[in-house]
């Protein structure tokens, strides 16, 4: 399938072909709407399609002035901070308990492992709507309801299993000899914590981490009923935006986030290549 | 040294002296005992900030104790009615009611009461309101006389029924509303036809994630396939091509699809300029049923074709080639060869695209207008919009149950500990 070879016969050449282009239409599908809004957002007009200018690849039909908008507009300012606020608090929340707790989970003897592992998981099974739905009544009853911590909390919980999941990975080809090397050599265990073990599941550690982050930062759910106006994060604007008054500012906001969503992914590969190095895992 | 010497069936000693059996579980326990304290506080606080949510809103969903707390007093006297004749209840029932309502205005609770009976007999939020006001000028005798007087509703037996049917510290009524049924005197019957709006939410819920699944498995299986054939680099540069949707934020994924989806977009504009459609009868794409399937399709799309593609990966080359050689055709060796070893990747990319379709909300609340909303929107209309919350929570457990039966499905093909990022 990968390559003709020079026997085929017309229809499977004809087959062949077919089935690389049906294959480039599902590419160009996934891909399109997401690359589209970029062009998009340097138009000039407040439209929301090509305009003659811009097809014409005529300057006058461009302009940066929707992102000037959003770097100037108070409203997308404050979102944009109350989301750079609340996502590192929520990440770091869910890294530490979380990349600890998947130590403890892989150690080999575990009372309730499965039990444990289910709670633990949870988070990421149940649908977004009833946990904001629990944690709407709940929190409002303990007073976390509107605040700052309240929303940073449930964000953390929920990025939690992403962390568990990536540092178990890691962990699995992690030896444990190494850690009875370095206590035999009389590190204690916090020593043997930060100089043998880390370095070496740090990777899935940053990318729990990097889940975690982009978990709490396109959320939109739980702060819509968690959040009070303060706590307006930038999904948040962008819904209002979507569902109100569609402004041409949300292109705009939204290339920048593809943007930053490539760096992410880059960052992601990087690392997933420098931890099967450290592990030795040759890339199958 | 000594050990050898002693006798088979003594106890093994370490070199401290303890027997081996008894060093050895004690070092079980302390490890047991360390890999918990490291799981304790996530486990805490998961349970805190989570489960105990959760917990609470299952509670919610059947909670009713506001009627048994604001009328205590109605409650006992109640007891003695029978609501199956036609008569009205006798004199101490007014006499509670009066009193239980006099105490329930200074603590502000009867508005709450009547929106709470409001959801199971329509009037009873303008009844409580309005005995609220009067129940300042009852006195003397008669109160029967003069709470009728007041409003002509407690003449009614049916209003007295539902105040009787409502009366315990738990009800059925949320879930039987979610149900689309409703608790009578003579059991539960469903709602008539034209009314029943949950089912059909809940049917519409299901039959759409069940095309978007479908769907996504349709378009994903060839392009996982080609990924799993091509040469390992080629295949890496085109898995970015999957992945970078994946990562893209879900709300920017959605406003690409509401700008190309509108009657004005870039979709339409197109089908327009190549001549499909002429420009007086552009398509409807967008606030309807196919908005959604289209958006979310694509949204949820990386979800089949990941794990689709680690399954493929597996499937060794040689099989086919082995059919091939054994004479079938390009298309028996792949149907009757790799497709059936390709069946749990299908399978676990469905029940995951599955369920996570079921539970969406952010994507049909905003491509979806009426005809293309799920069942969450309706949880999330109650909770914001109506302040029905006891309906809320009761929707939200049916939708949870369904989600944790199809999980449990999931975990028996898949496995949890099989879940893989990226």
């Amino acid at each position: 399938m990968s390559s003709l070879p020079s026997y085929a016969s017309p229809l499977q050449r004809t087959w062949h072909y077919t089935f690389r282009i049906i294959c480039g239409l599902i590419f160009f599908f996934l891909v399109f709407p997401i690359l589209v809004i970029i062009p998009l957002s340097f138009n000039a007009q407040d439209f929301f399609t090509f305009t003659p200018e811009m097809l014409a690849l005529d300057p006058a039909g461009y302009s940066t002035k929707h992102y000037v908008d959003f770097f100037t507009n108070p409203d997308w300012q404050k979102a944009l901070k109350n989301s750079f606020m609340i996502a590192p608090t929520a990440t770091l929340l869910a890294t530490v308990l979380g990349t600890l707790a998947a130590i403890g989970l892989s150690q080999p003897h575990v009372p309730f492992r499965s039990v444990i592992m289910a709670i633990l998981i949870s988070p990421m099974i149940v649908p977004l709507i009833i946990a904001a739905a629990g944690m709407y009544f709940f929190y409002s009853r303990i007073g976390l309801q509107g605040t700052y911590w309240g929303v940073v909390m449930a964000h953390a919980v929920l990025g939690t299993p992403f962390v568990i999941i990536t540092v178990t990975a890691t962990l699995v080809g992690f030896d444990n000899s190494l850690v009875r090397a370095a206590a035999s050599m009389g590190a204690g265990p916090i020593t043997t914590f930060f100089k043998v073990q880390m370095p070496l599941i740090l990777p899935g550690v940053v990318s729990g981490a990097l889940f975690a982050f982009i978990t709490s930062f396109d959320e939109v759910v739980v702060v819509l009923f968690l959040g009070s106006a303060s706590q307006k994060t930038l999904p948040w604007q962008m819904f209002i935006g979507l569902r109100e008054q569609i402004s041409p500012t949300i292109l705009a906001v939204a290339s920048i986030m593809v943007v930053l969503s490539v760096v992410l992914l880059t960052v992601l590969e990087l690392l997933r290549r420098r931890s099967e190095r450290l592990r030795g895992v040759t890339p199958a | 040294m000594t050990q050898l010497d002693m006798p088979a069936q003594a106890p093994v000693l370490t070199q401290d002296g303890r027997p081996l059996k008894a060093s050895l579980s004690r070092a079980l326990r302390r490890e047991k005992l360390r890999a918990f304290v490291l799981i304790l506080p996530l486990l805490a606080f998961v349970l805190l900030t989570f489960a105990a949510p959760i917990v609470d809103m299952l509670l919610r969903s059947v909670d009713n104790s506001i009627v048994p707390q604001t009328l205590p007093r109605t409650v006992v006297a109640l007891e003695l009615w029978d609501p199956q004749t036609d008569e009205l209840p006798e004199e101490p029932a007014y006499a509670a009611l009066v009193e239980d309502l006099r105490e329930a205005v200074a603590q502000k609770m009867h508005t709450r009461l009547g929106s709470r009976l409001n959801y199971e007999q329509s009037g009873f939020s303008s009844l409580m309101r309005k005995s609220g006001r009067a129940v300042e000028t009852i006195s003397g005798s008669d109160v029967k006389g003069q709470l009728i007087a007041a409003d002509s509703a407690w003449a009614d037996p049916q209003i007295w029924r539902t105040l009787k049917l409502y009366s315990g510290t738990t009800t059925k009524g949320y879930f039987l509303s979610a149900l689309d049924a409703r608790q009578t005197l003579d059991g539960v019957e469903m709602l008539p036809e034209g009314e029943r709006i949950y089912l059909m939410l809940f049917g519409r819920t299901l039959m759409m994630s069940l095309t978007i699944t479908l769907l996504c498995a349709l378009i994903g299986y060839p392009v996982a396939f080609l990924l799993a054939q091509l040469p390992m680099r080629t295949s890496n540069m085109l898995m970015i091509l999957v992945l970078l949707p994946f990562w893209t934020s879900l709300l920017v994924r959605t406003s690409a699809w509401k700008v190309l989806l509108q009657q004005q977009g870039v979709i339409n504009d197109m089908l327009v300029w190549i001549g499909l459609i002429s420009d007086g009868n552009r398509l409807v794409m967008m606030n309807n049923a196919t908005g959604t399937i289209i958006a979310m399709t694509h949204i949820l799309l990386p979800f089949m074709i990941l794990p689709l593609y680690s399954v493929m990966k597996t499937i060794s080359p040689s099989y086919m080639r082995a059919a091939r050689s054994l004479g079938a055709n390009d298309w028996t060796a792949f149907w009757r060869i790799y497709f059936p070893q390709s069946v749990p990747g299908i399978g676990a990319g469905a029940v995951l695209v599955f369920i996570l379709a079921i539970g969406y909300y952010i994507t049909p609340e905003l491509v979806g207008g009426t005809s293309g909303i799920f069942i969450s929107n309706r949880i999330a209309y109650h909770i914001s919009s109506s302040l029905n919350w006891g309906l809320a929570a009761a929707l939200g457990a049916l939708l949870l149950i369904a989600v944790l039966v199809l999980f449990y499905v999931y975990d028996k093909v898949v496995g949890i500990d099989n879940v893989k990022l990226g």
